[in-house]
């Protein structure tokens, strides 16, 4: 595609090689890369003992079983909205965070930027820092390239390999696993789960990362809408540093900016944006430029603080000389707090209240009712009972709601026994005497008691009869 | 056809094709796309040695893999039956009552079971056993050739009034048609059904002495019915030749079974059902007969 001067409306994205940089921000993205990595690494090795028979993996997704397990806690797959709660919440907290701080999340936590940040360490480890990067890009090709190229790549294909690993052992017993896999012994699947999941680290930590950012992330570009102008948010103090000009030495700053346009803000960002046009979309808010900018001042002997993590509100202020405030307390911040706390208690309320047998009733459908030799009218129901506890049990089923009727229970009973850790599935018929339920539909309570201690479970359904 | 010339704004030549003075610039395909096209002429002559592909006039070019999805398919369903024959033989090898008894196989002939009978039998008894009019519901609990899980097998396995020897067989005379009564006497003989339906025969009706002399011997003395012989009972309100659900207000309910007798009792209908077993396993004969033991009725 060209415009009629014949230029090309097409711009190859250039390859963004951040330059290095020490301070503040960038240690605390080293803490969070040594934090997070092995917790993703050794999570699957952690044991919790739930009793003979049941796997001891802490946090585990058992496919083939049916069950996600984590700690204490033991999903079934009737439970998924307890997933749905955890992604509610930490949509939230997501945006409690980004109204507060900033894009804390995508500068320090998330995967992407973790895995970026620890392959263009392996570059910069192998070939050397930006520059040499750069000039060995447009180096021809000579053997030097290839030995450091190959060994980047490499490395990164046993990252990007481990990864994958890692991903699968939340699917399986992790200490049996990892030898397995590493000894060729899994199936198939796994090495293809290994193989897609490694490959797009590979293909996204390597080579698309901060188009990823830009172009692929849905998060990156609604966070901007939980900003206001009291967010803390990577900015440019833009009143005080324009207008910019190159500093020589003993050359005084009187009459323009403190920006002495070193270009090492850009140099230094992994998404290669110039935080000095303004908060924009590819800022991740890592805040490495303001390490980079600090570093500079300190050199130039200007105060820090060029480039802040600071609300726009207070920059405002201190542009007009005036003492900032940081508001963390604002009505936007206090709504999302309520929502994030309502959404927290009621997942903790419905965990605690999460019951270890549950009882679903459906009434027959191909035959709504049926009319008996003697007149009487029957209704059959499919009960079906999971027993979430490692043992077996017992249960009695009575009904409420509808007086002298019959009950008939296919599938062993009563009492009804129901296999540990499982669903039980009986077919329930109740009858009727003639005339009880003539042209009308009884609301009907099937009452589960637990022989051993008691305890409850409640199915609503309905008694169907005749309109005659 | 005009000449081919170099087009001065896009700077691509003309095919030479010209329409009222509109010419057709020269676009050839994109690279990548040819490049494609010719991968695929490449694939596809690999494919003609390697897979079946040509039709012959009797038969195929097998191509030098041999592949063919029917014997995929085979080879699937052989292990399919592998993994049912398990079951099966647990289940051909014992009497149907104990494996009802036995909480696995019930589930799992229950299952097989509802399969069977929608495949086979739902056609004629309805889903679920509902049945419809001239077909018993099999939900209830009148049974016309008994309602023992040993009976319901036996009548599964050699059916009703069809040409295996073993099959139920008995039919109803044509009181009317043949002339043992006449059309007074049926209509006298469908009232006093009316009143055994409502289990409270009216002795002193005139036709409670025709039904004493003519139907109680097959249909018992109280209308009671007789399964060895198929003979409905008629002291309930289930009617084979009426409506199933019985939604009617009673005056169109009686008119219907009065009817539904007076043309029985003249010139009676008589169902049929296949010998299953010339057509079903004998496990899946079995599993049928929990199945519609198990549909609610089941003695």
């Amino acid at each position: 595609m060209t415009d009629p001067e014949g230029n090309s409306l097409y711009a190859r994205s250039e390859t963004v090689q951040p330059r290095s940089v020490r301070g503040r921000f960038r240690s605390w993205k080293f803490l969070a890369m040594v934090v997070l990595l092995p917790w993703w690494y050794l999570a699957p090795f952690m044991r919790w003992y739930r009793g003979p028979g049941a796997p001891d993996q802490a946090i585990l997704i058992d496919m083939g079983g049916r069950r996600a397990y984590f700690f204490g806690l033991e999903i079934w797959p009737q439970e998924i909205y307890y997933l749905t709660g955890i992604l509610v919440v930490a949509a939230i907290a997501l945006f409690l965070v980004s109204a507060l701080y900033g894009r804390v999340w995508c500068g320090f936590l998330c995967w992407q930027t973790v895995y970026t940040d620890l392959f263009v360490q392996i570059e910069r480890m192998v070939i050397g820092d930006r520059t040499r990067r750069l000039a060995l890009d447009r180096a021809p090709w000579t053997l030097d390239k290839l030995a450091r190229k190959g060994a980047v790549h490499l490395m990164w294909i046993l990252i990007a390999g481990s990864c994958g690993i890692a991903f699968t052992l939340y699917f399986g017993d992790a200490p049996s696993m990892l030898p397995a896999i590493l000894t060729g012994q899994e199936s198939v699947a796994v090495y293809g789960a290994i193989a897609v999941v490694g490959g797009f680290c590979y293909l996204l930590a390597g080579f698309a990362r901060e188009q990823v950012c830009l172009y692929m992330c849905p998060y990156s570009r609604f966070q901007a809408a939980m900003f206001d102008e009291h967010s803390l948010i990577v900015g440019y103090e833009t009143w005080r540093g324009e207008p910019r000009g190159r500093w020589r030495k003993g050359v005084p700053f009187e009459g323009r900016g403190h920006c002495i346009d070193c270009g090492v803000c850009v140099a230094v960002c992994p998404t290669g944006i110039d935080i000095r046009k303004g908060s924009q979309l590819g800022c991740i808010g890592c805040g490495l430029c303001i390490d980079g900018c600090d570093a500079m001042m300190d050199r130039v002997g200007l105060p820090r603080g060029l480039i802040t993590w600071d609300s726009i509100a207070s920059q405002a202020a201190r542009a007009q000389g005036e003492t900032p405030r940081h508001r963390l307390v604002r009505p936007r911040t206090l709504v999302y707090g309520l929502v994030l706390a309502v959404a927290l208690g009621v997942i903790g309320w419905s965990l605690l209240g999460r019951t270890t047998t549950e009882m679903t009733v459906l009434h027959e459908r191909a035959l709504l009712y049926v009319r008996l030799s003697d007149g009487s009218i029957r209704n059959g129901y499919v009960v079906k009972i999971q027993n979430k506890i490692r043992s077996e049990r017992l249960f009695n089923l009575t009904i409420e709601g509808l007086e002298g009727v019959r009950m008939s229970v296919i599938g062993g009973g009563p009492p009804l026994r129901v296999a540990p850790d499982s669903v039980g599935s009986f077919t329930v018929f109740v009858t009727a005497a003639a005339g009880i339920a003539t042209g009308r539909r009884v609301p009907l309570t099937f009452v589960l008691r637990d022989v051993a201690d008691g305890s409850e479970a409640r199915a609503e359904s309905l008694f169907v009869g005749p309109d005659r | 056809m005009a000449p081919v010339e170099k087009d001065p704004v896009t700077g691509r030549y003309t095919t030479g094709h010209e329409w009222d003075g509109i010419r057709e610039l020269n676009t050839p395909l994109p690279r990548w796309w040819i490049l494609v096209f010719w991968v695929c002429v490449i694939w596809s002559i690999g494919y003609w040695i390697l897979m079946p592909t040509w039709p012959l006039l009797n038969g195929y070019t097998p191509g030098i893999l041999g592949y063919s999805s029917r014997a995929d398919l085979e080879t699937e369903l052989a292990a399919q039956k592998a993994s049912r024959a398990v079951w099966l033989n647990r289940i051909e090898s014992l009497p149907a009552a104990s494996v009802e008894a036995d909480p696995e196989l019930l589930t799992y002939a229950r299952a097989g079971g509802r399969i069977a009978f929608e495949e086979n039998c739902a056609p004629c008894h309805g889903i679920g056993g509902v049945g419809a009019f001239g077909y018993p519901t099999l939900a209830d609990d009148e049974w016309l050739w008994g309602g023992t899980i040993d009976e319901i097998e036996q009548t599964i396995k050699f059916g009703v009034r069809n040409s295996n020897p073993n099959s139920h067989q008995s039919e109803m005379p044509k009181f009317g048609a043949d002339g043992i009564l006449t059309p007074e006497q049926i209509e006298q003989v469908a009232d006093y059904v009316l009143t055994v339906a409502d289990r409270s025969p009216v002795a002193t009706l005139p036709g409670a002495a025709i039904f004493a002399e003519n139907c109680a011997v097959c249909h018992g003395e109280s209308g009671e019915g007789n399964k060895e012989i198929g003979a409905p009972a008629l002291n309930n309100q289930i009617w084979l030749y009426a409506s199933k659900l019985g939604n009617q207000t009673p005056e169109v309910r009686n008119a219907e079974i009065r009817a539904t007798v007076i043309s029985q009792v003249t010139r009676p209908r008589h169902g049929a059902m296949p010998a299953w077993s010339e057509r079903l396993g004998p496990g899946t004969i079995r599993m049928l007969a929990v199945y519609v033991h198990t549909l609610g009725g089941g003695r």
